[in-house]
C-alpha cells in the first residue's frame, strides 16, 4: 500500500538513510536557550519530583560556572552556541507500547531506520526516542516476568526510584565536565534498564534515538544496573537529518555491574554532519565484573566521547573497542578511560581510525593505575589509516602506573592503504574504489566482528557509503 | 649560612644588566625577555605541558644568580672534572665563569669559544641561531629567564666539511647553595661537518642549585652533530635543559640525555626536521631513585618530506621516584613519507615508584609510517629466577636485568669512549642503589 507518506519520502536516496525529516508537531518546545525558567518548564512538563528539579538546578549552575575544554580539546567547541538550540520538544504523548499506535511520521521514520524489523527477527526490547522523548517502548513479556525492567529514564525515576536514585549520577557526577553538567540540567528521554540477580538476558536489547528538528539538544540520559551475576546486552544508534544549521546530542550513560554481572554496551551512530556529538560514558565495574563498550562513531561534526570503566571491585574487567571513521568536515575525537581501582583488574583498548578526505580522526586515553595495587594490566593499541593526502590523525594517551606489580602496554601506529595491495586487488579486476573499500574493510574487520551480526553488516555498508568518491 | 643582611637577591627580582660589551641586538632581547620572564605567570597544573608534574618546582624566587666561587671551589670542581680522556677541547665552568679552557686539539677553523667571547667575535652567527625557537612545550617563561641572565656556555661553529674527531667535552658546575647557573649550547654545524659535543651539570656537593640550561643545535645541509648531555646535579638541586634542534637536508643530530641526579630534572627536546632526508635521533636515560621527579617533553617536528626520527626513552624507576614523559610527533601537510617512531619504556622497580606517559601523534600527510609505544612493567620473574639459578644474588641479578634494558640506548652512541663514560655514570649511580 502506498500512503502519501510514500510518495514524500520515496525520492530520497536509499544512500542517505538518515537524511529525512518530518514537520514538527510539539506540543511542548521550551524555546531557545538554557536558563532556570528552561528547567523549571522541563521539570513541570515532565512531572519531576522535588529531588530532580534541584538536582537540574543545581546542574545549570555548574554547567553555567564551568568554562569550555579548550585547552586541551578543540577550538570547534566555541562555535557552540548554546543560545541557538532548544532544549525540550516533545509532543506530550505517553510512550506506545503497540507499534500501531506510535504515530505516522514517527513510525514511518523509525520503520525507514529498519527498527520494527529488527525487533520481530531478534531483539528482546525496543525503545525508540524522538527529539526529547521515548515514542514506543517495548520489552518482550517473559523478560518482564523475569523482573527485567526496560523503561525511559522519567518513568524509571517515577516507578522504581529505591533502585534508580542510588544510582543515578554516581557513575557520571554532575561536576565531571561541562556537558554532564548541561545534561543534568536538561536530560529528558534515554533509557533506564535492571536486570535482576542472576538473569542472564540472551537477547539484546536496543534503543534507537533519532533527532527531528532543527537547532534542537537531544540530551539523553541512560542508567543500566546489571545486579549480581546478570548479563545483558544493550545497543544503541542514533541518527538526525542534515539541517542547515548544527545540532547537539549531549548523552550521559552511566552503567552499573554488580558483582560477577556483565554489560556490553554496543553503539552505532551515523550523525549527519553539523551535529556536535558531546557524550559522556562511563561504567562502574564491581567485582569479577565486566563492562564492554562496542563503539562505532561515524558522522557527526564534532564528536568527543570517551567511554570509561571504573574497575572498582577486584578481577575486574574493562574493555574498549572503537572504529572512527571521519569524513572531510568531521573531527572523531574519541577514546578510551580505564580507571583501576582494585587488585587483578585488567583493561583492553583496541582503537581504528580511518580518515578520509580532509577528515581528522584523534585518539585520546586514559589509563591510571594509583599505588597500593598488585596485579593491573592494561593493554591499548591505536591504528590509524589515513585514505587521503589531507587527512589527518591524532593520538594523545596518557599513561599513569604507580607500583612495580602492574604491567601497561600501548602501542600506536599510522598507515595507509599499501600501494601493493591496491595494484594486486586491480590485477583482479576490482576498481580502485572497490579495493580501498575493501582494504578498509579488511582493517577494521576484527573489530567489526565484535558488533552483534545485523549491526556489522549495517556497518560495513555505511563504510563502504563513506568511502564512495574518496579515492580516483 | 648566609648571612640574611646581605644574602643576594632573588632572580625573580632582578632584573638583568647586559654588559656594555655585547652587541645591541644582544642588550635588547634580553631586556625583553627579561620582560617576557616577569609578565608570564609560572604555568599552573591545567596547563596539559605540565600535566602530572609542578612547575613550581622550578620557581625562581628560591635562587639568587650565581656569583663566582671561592678559588677553593674551583680548584675542588676542576680537580672532580674527570670525563674523556681526548677531546678536542675542554671548558670547565664553575658557577657560570670558566675557569679553564682547553682548545688547541680543535681543528683548523673550528671556532669553539664561550657565549660572551662568541657575540662579540662572531655576532652575526650567533644572532642567526641563538634560541630562533620557541619554547613550544611549556617552559616559556623560564627560557625568557635563561635568556635574560645567560653569559656561560659555548658557541660551536664547525665550517663546511671539517669533521672534529674527538668530542669537546664542557664541564658546568654550581658551587653555591641556592645558586642559579644559565649555561647555553649553541652548535653550528656547516655543510658536510662533524662534531660531537657533551654537557656535564653537576653541583659541589649536596646543594640546593638550579641549572637552567638552553641549548640549539643547527645542522646545516649534510652535516651531523651528536650531543649528550649527563645531569649529575646533586639530589638537591634543580635542573632544566632546553633544546632544540633544526635538521636540514640530510643532516643527522642524535642527542643523548642522561638523567641522575638533581630532585627535579625537567628537560623540554624539540627536534625540527626542516630539510629532505634530515634524520634525529633522541634518546635518554633515567635513573631517579629516592624522590627524584624526572620529566621530560620531546617533540619530533617533521616539516619537510622524507624525513625521519626516532625516540627512545628508557626509565628505570626506583623508591618513591616519579617519571613523567610527554612525547608528540607532529607530521605536517606535505611532508609525506615520514618515518618517525616514538618509544618510552618504564622499568618499575618499586611499590611506590610511578611512571605517567603521554606519547602523541598529529599526522597530517600521506604515505606516513609512524609509530609510537609506551611500556611499564617490573622485572620479570623469569628473568630474575633465570639468573639467579646460575648463582647470581638477587641484587646483582636485578642489576643486570635494569643494565640489560638500558643497553639498547646506549648501543645508538657510536663514539666508543663516549659510551664507555656514560656506561660509567650509570655504573656508578647503580652501585649506590641497595
Amino acid at each position: 500500500m502506498v500512503t502519501a507518506l510514500d510518495n514524500d519520502i520515496t525520492d530520497i536516496k536509499a544512500d542517505n538513510i538518515g537524511d529525512f525529516t518530518f514537520p514538527e508537531r510539539n506540543k511542548f518546545d521550551a524555546g531557545f536557550g538554557v536558563s532556570p525558567r528552561t528547567v523549571d518548564y522541563i521539570s513541570d512538563v515532565k512531572n519531576d519530583p522535588d529531588w530532580i528539579r534541584e538536582f537540574r538546578h543545581k546542574a545549570l549552575e555548574i554547567f553555567n560556572s564551568k568554562p569550555m575544554p579548550t585547552h586541551w580539546a578543540t577550538k570547534d567547541l566555541d562555535n557552540i552556541h548554546f543560545e541557538e538550540f532548544r532544549y525540550y520538544l516533545s509532543d506530550g504523548q505517553k510512550p506506545k507500547r503497540s507499534w500501531d499506535e506510535v504515530p505516522e511520521d514517527v513510525k514511518r521514520t523509525f520503520e525507514r531506520l529498519g527498527i520494527p524489523e529488527q525487533e520481530r527477527k531478534f531483539l528482546a526490547g525496543v525503545e525508540a526516542q524522538y527529539d526529547s522523548e521515548a515514542a514506543y517502548s517495548n520489552v518482550k513479556k517473559v523478560l518482564e516476568d523475569q523482573g527485567v525492567i526496560f523503561v525511559n529514564s522519567t518513568e524509571g525515576l517515577h516507578k522504581y526510584p529505591e533502585i534508580f536514585r542510588p544510582w543515578f549520577g554516581k557513575v557520571i557526577p554532575t561536576s565531571d565536565n561541562k556537558f554532564s553538567a548541561l545534561n543534568s540540567a536538561v536530560f529528558s528521554g534515554g533509557s533506564f534498564i535492571y536486570v535482576p540477580k542472576g538473569v542472564k538476558v540472551s537477547h539484546p536489547l536496543q534503543a534507537y534515538f533519532r533527532i527531528n528538528s532543527e537547532q534542537f539538544g537531544q540530551f539523553e540520559r541512560t542508567l543500566i544496573i546489571a545486579d549480581e551475576g546478570s548479563e545483558i546486552m544493550y545497543m544503541e544508534g542514533c541518527t538526525a537529518p542534515k539541517f542547515e544549521t548544527s545540532t547537539l546530542h549531549s548523552a550521559v550513560v552511566e552503567l552499573v555491574a554488580m558483582k560477577g554481572a556483565k554489560i556490553q554496551y554496543v553503539t552505532v551512530q551515523n550523525w549527519s554532519s553539523n551535529v556536535f556529538n558531546l557524550v559522556t560514558k562511563r561504567g562502574i565495574a564491581h567485582e569479577d565484573a565486566e563492562v564492554r563498550w562496542i563503539d562505532c562513531n561515524i558522522g557527526s561534526r564534532l564528536t568527543m566521547k570517551y567511554p570509561g570503566v571504573i574497575m572498582k571491585g577486584k578481577r575486574a574487567r574493562g574493555e574498549v573497542i572503537s572504529i572512527a571513521l571521519a569524513n572531510s568536515g568531521q573531527h572523531q575525537d574519541t577514546g578510551a578511560k580505564m580507571i583501576h581501582l582494585a587488585d587483578d583488574t585488567t583493561s583492553n583498548v583496541v582503537w581504528k581510525s580511518i580518515s578520509i578526505g580532509e577528515g581528522r580522526s584523534t585518539y585520546r586515553g586514559q589509563v591510571h593505575i594509583p599505588k597500593h595495587l598488585k596485579g593491573c594490566k592494561n593493554n591499548t593499541e591505536c591504528d590509524a589509516l589515513l585514505i587521503n593526502s589531507s587527512s589527518r590523525t591524532d593520538t594523545y594517551p596518557a599513561i599513569s602506573v604507580k607500583g612495580n606489580k602492574h604491567a601497561t602496554q600501548h602501542e600506536a601506529s599510522v598507515s595507509q592503504v599499501s600501494e601493493d595491495q591496491i595494484f594486486y586487488l586491480m590485477q583482479r579486476g576490482l576498481t580502485e574504489a572497490e579495493a580501498m573499500s575493501l582494504s578498509v574493510n579488511g582493517f577494521i574487520n576484527d573489530l567489526v566482528k565484535e558488533f552483534p551480526m545485523e549491526y556489522s553488516v549495517e556497518l560495513k555498508r555505511l563504510i563502504d557509503l563513506e568511502m564512495e568518491g574518496s579515492v580516483g | 649560612m648566609p648571612d640574611t643582611l646581605t644574602a643576594p637577591a632573588s632572580l625573580a627580582t632582578t632584573a638583568p644588566t647586559p654588559s656594555a660589551d655585547l652587541p645591541q641586538w644582544f642588550a635588547e632581547r634580553a631586556t625583553t625577555a627579561w620582560t617576557t620572564f616577569d609578565s608570564l605567570p609560572i604555568p599552573g597544573i591545567k596547563d596539559e605541558h605540565w600535566r602530572y608534574s609542578n612547575a613550581k618546582r622550578l620557581d625562581p624566587a628560591a635562587f639568587h644568580r650565581a656569583t663566582p666561587a671561592p678559588e677553593s671551589a674551583e680548584a675542588e670542581a676542576v680537580a672532580s672534572s674527570i670525563g674523556l680522556s681526548d677531546t678536542a677541547a675542554r671548558l670547565i665552568f664553575v658557577n657560570d665563569q670558566l675557569v679553564q679552557s682547553d682548545t688547541h686539539a680543535l681543528p683548523e677553523g673550528v671556532i669553539c669559544e664561550t657565549l660572551t667571547d662568541a657575540l662579540i667575535k662572531h655576532p652575526e652567527v650567533v644572532q642567526q641561531h641563538f634560541m630562533q625557537r620557541e619554547a613550544a612545550l611549556g617552559s616559556a617563561k623560564f627560557a625568557a629567564l635563561h635568556l635574560a641572565h645567560v653569559q656561560a656556555g659555548i658557541v660551536v661553529i664547525v665550517p663546511k666539511n671539517v669533521v672534529v674527531e674527538n668530542p669537546i667535552e664542557v664541564f658546568h658546575w654550581v658551587a653555591t647553595e641556592n645558586a642559579a647557573i644559565f649555561p647555553h649550547t649553541l652548535i653550528v654545524a656547516g655543510d658536510n661537518a662533524s662534531v660531537t659535543v657533551v654537557d656535564h651539570y653537576r653541583t659541589l656537593g649536596e646543594i640546593p642549585a638550579f641549572s637552567c640550561a638552553v641549548a640549539d643545535f643547527v645542522a646545516q645541509p649534510g652535516g651531523r652533530i651528536t650531543y649528550a648531555h649527563c645531569q649529575e646535579l646533586g639530589n638537591a638541586a634543580t635542573a632544566l635543559h632546553l633544546s632544540s634542534t633544526s635538521a636540514h637536508r640530510d643532516s643527522q643530530i642524535k642527542s643523548f640525555q642522561v638523567q641522575l641526579g638533581a630532585a627535579f630534572s625537567r628537560s623540554e627536546s624539540i627536534s625540527d626536521l626542516l630539510g629532505q632526508g634530515s634524520r634525529s635521533d633522541m634518546i635518554s636515560i633515567s635513573l631517579p631513585t629516592a624522590s627524584q621527579v624526572v620529566d621530560q617533553r620531546t617533540l619530533q617536528h617533521h616539516a619537510a618530506p622524507h624525513t625521519g626520527s626516532d625516540l627512545l626513552y628508557k626509565n628505570a624507576l626506583y623508591d618513591t621516584s616519579r617519571t613523567i614523559f610527554a612525547g608528540l610527533i607532529t607530521v605536517d601537510e606535505g611532508a609525506h613519507f615520514t618515518d618517525a617512531y616514538q618509544t618510552c619504556r618504564n622499568l618499575i622497580n618499586s611499590e611506590e615508584a610511578e611512571a605517567n606517559s603521554m606519547p602523541g601523534l598529529e599526522i597530517n600527510a600521506d604515505q606516513v609510517k609512524c609509530s609510537h609505544g609506551s611500556t611499564s612493567s617490573p622485572v620479570s620473574d623469569e628473568e630474575l629466577f633465570y639468573l639467579k639459578a646460575r648463582g647470581i644474588n638477587d641484587h646483582d641479578s636485578r642489576k643486570l636485568i635494569v643494565q640489560g634494558f638500558l643497553e639498547d640506548t646506549l648501543s645508538r652512541l657510536d663514539h666508543e669512549p663516549l659510551r664507555h663514560l656514560i656506561e660509567q655514570r650509570i655504573e656508578s649511580k647503580l652501585a649506590s642503589i641497595a
